[in-house]
């Protein structure tokens, strides 16, 4: 594409604002839809790996050290060496691409759903064990509710990290928003190498606010009421517990 | 069976039979407990931490399970039933009143019958008419426990615990975390509840005083689990088995023991009064040593010293008054008014708080006296 400036800003502006880029299956609307699509799919895979375990782990206190030395170094692993290691290990496509981009969505969430767990007040927890409840019934209906925020905020971090990182698929298979910037870099284009790197940004903006909204309307009104009365040291416990889980996931 | 069903209504509800809790290798928790708790009564745990009180109340609905010896609830051995329906069958109050923060008060309520299978509108029903039990204005059920004040989350903690209508109520510690006016308050609410619910109720406690209050019975344990005296109240505060539940009930148990000795005989005396609305006036004179301020209502606001007269203008300016005697209350109470009073004069008032006279402390120790006498004739003729 040429440019009529040499000037970086001006080329990058060019390339968001041509036409040309906004249409057609190598256009910008494709790939963010393609780019999302990688996201979701990895994010259906990290929770259904991420989700149980960390209930499981939070509510019985099983398995802590595990959870937590696993966490560390899954976080070690660097995303692109992985796409590359199961590339050559078992198959190309963008399967290799995908499950890379899982290992680094597991240890925020898995992180977020135990921490989530653990964060809800013991006393409630043993109130809920008094009455009768069953140790499934105290899973879904106190642990799971109270923490929701905390779980959330897990979610909220691994989904950020997974959309800022799916730019990986490019080297796989030329889909998403790595696109751009794969393209970009291999043909000297500056501005269609920035361009994508604002889209991703805003797509990430973008996401991030849908996933605050909805932590915002999943938490119950009780959760998050400002309280008249003086606070309880269970409550301030619990928003240290909130501060450092959402700390540690991002 | 008429047989079965006599024995279902005499013996006890709740029977301790040789249970001792040991945890990992150390002393025992509960050092083979054997106690019948009666149906329908106020059982009080107290004792000092440590003691095995909590343990011993939540071996009851197997939150702890214990290490020998059996448990029955109504002849069954608690062992042999479901934990969770087992707890269902029982309300439980403690001591944070650990309310569901997520659900409203009514939800939080509504939860065993929930549990249950009770539909949510009969059940949310039901809720709504236990905060009026409980002394909860209606509008509070849509609130959050967090919006709530501690007294407050506990009595909707006490409306939890009574919503299936268990026959059973285990109590820990429910009102130790409450400031001492608000638990007063919780404890009368709590005998005026239990004067209509007759629950058979087993209630911990610290507060020997709170047992000597609550308690029907009053279970004293001693560090390391052991019972060290079971007991009406009276009979624990007049008299202790051992040196360890005289020292635990205290220096004060002569004097606690008054609110068991009723204060109908003490003599009320007129007072004088000046009514607030006459302070501001200096042509008003007062003229006893000191003068009781009662308000339009005849309720007492502290009092007016003769030889100060004239510096006192308004309410504000008036000595503050001791605690107030309700006529017919027991002596401890006619006591207390009498010594707490600035004057030494107890002010007494009835039941709607107005002013009926003063008590003297000398006369209430004659009656005090006197009934150490009449008590010591009747142990001299039962041992005879």
């Amino acid at each position: 594409m040429d440019y009529s400036s040499s000037n970086l800003f001006v080329q990058m502006g060019e390339w968001l604002s041509d036409p040309e880029n906004w249409s057609g299956s190598r256009g910008i609307p494709m790939r963010i839809a393609e780019h999302l699509g990688y996201v979701g799919l990895t994010m259906l895979l990290a929770l259904a790996i991420a989700v149980p375990l960390g209930l499981y782990v939070g509510h019985t206190g099983k398995g802590r050290v595990l959870i937590v030395s696993g966490v560390g170094i899954l976080r070690a692993l660097p995303t692109l060496g992985m796409v590359f290691l199961f590339a050559l290990l078992f198959s190309r496509g963008v399967l290799p691409a995908v499950w890379a981009l899982v290992l680094l969505a597991v240890p925020p969430v898995l992180s977020g759903i135990y921490a989530g767990v653990s964060s809800v007040n013991r006393t409630v927890v043993d109130a809920a064990r008094s009455m009768g409840l069953t140790e499934w019934q105290i899973l879904t209906r106190v642990e799971l509710p109270n923490g929701l925020q905390v779980m959330l905020g897990g979610v909220r971090a691994g989904v950020l990290q997974v959309v800022a990182t799916a730019t990986v698929v490019a080297y796989a298979k030329a889909d998403g928003l790595g696109v751009f910037l794969v393209e970009g870099t291999q043909i000297n284009d500056n501005g269609r190498l920035f361009g994508g790197a604002v889209v991703i940004a805003a797509v990430a903006i973008a996401v991030d606010g849908v996933m605050a909204l909805l932590q915002r309307f999943a938490i119950s009104p009780g959760l998050r009421t400002t309280r008249p009365v003086a606070r309880s040291q269970q409550e301030s416990g619990r928003q240290e517990a909130v501060a450092s889980a959402q700390g540690g996931t991002t | 069976m008429t047989s079965t069903e006599q024995a279902s209504t005499t013996r006890p509800m709740i029977e301790f039979r040789d249970v001792t809790k040991t945890y990992d290798g150390g002393q025992p928790a509960v050092d083979s407990l054997t106690m019948d708790i009666e149906r329908g009564k106020i059982t009080v745990f107290v004792g000092p931490s440590g003691c095995g009180k909590t343990t011993s109340l939540r071996m009851i609905n197997r939150m702890v399970e214990p290490t020998s010896g059996r448990i029955l609830l109504d002849g069954q051995d608690v062992a042999e039933q479901k934990a969770a329906e087992l707890r269902r069958s029982m309300g439980y109050v403690m001591q944070s009143s650990g309310l569901m923060p997520h659900r409203t008060v009514l939800d939080n309520i509504a939860t065993v019958p929930r549990l249950n299978g009770v539909a949510r509108s009969t059940a949310r029903a039901r809720a709504k008419e236990l905060l009026d039990v409980v002394g909860l204005a209606p509008e509070l059920g849509r609130r959050y426990p967090g919006q709530l004040s501690g007294g407050q989350q506990q009595r909707v903690g006490v409306a939890r615990a009574l919503a299936a209508d268990p026959p059973v109520l285990l109590m820990d510690e429910p009102f130790s975390a409450v400031d001492p006016v608000v638990r007063a308050e919780l404890q009368s609410e709590l005998i005026r509840l239990q004067r209509d619910l007759a629950k058979t109720i087993v209630f911990v406690t610290h507060d020997i005083d709170e047992a000597t209050i609550l308690g029907d019975r009053v279970a004293v344990f001693a560090v390391g689990g052991r019972l060290a005296q079971f007991a009406d109240p009276e009979e624990i505060l007049r008299a202790p088995v051992d040196d360890f539940v005289a020292g635990f009930v205290g220096r004060d148990r002569g004097f606690r023991h008054l609110s068991f000795q009723e204060g109908e005989d003490v003599t009320i005396h007129p007072i004088e009064t000046i009514e607030t609305g006459r302070l501001a006036d200096p042509s008003v004179t007062v003229n006893s040593p000191w003068t009781l301020l009662v308000d339009a209502e005849g309720r007492p606001h502290g009092w007016v010293p003769e030889a100060t007269r004239e510096s006192v203008t308004s309410q504000a300016d008036a000595v503050p008054g001791g605690s107030l005697y309700t006529r017919g209350d027991s002596l401890r109470r006619a006591l207390d008014a009498s010594l707490s009073s600035p004057s030494g004069l107890g002010v007494t008032v009835d039941d709607d708080g107005r002013v009926v006279g003063v008590v003297r402390a000398a006369e209430v120790f004659e009656l005090i006296e006197a009934g150490r006498l009449d008590r010591g004739r009747a142990n001299y003729n039962t041992a005879v």
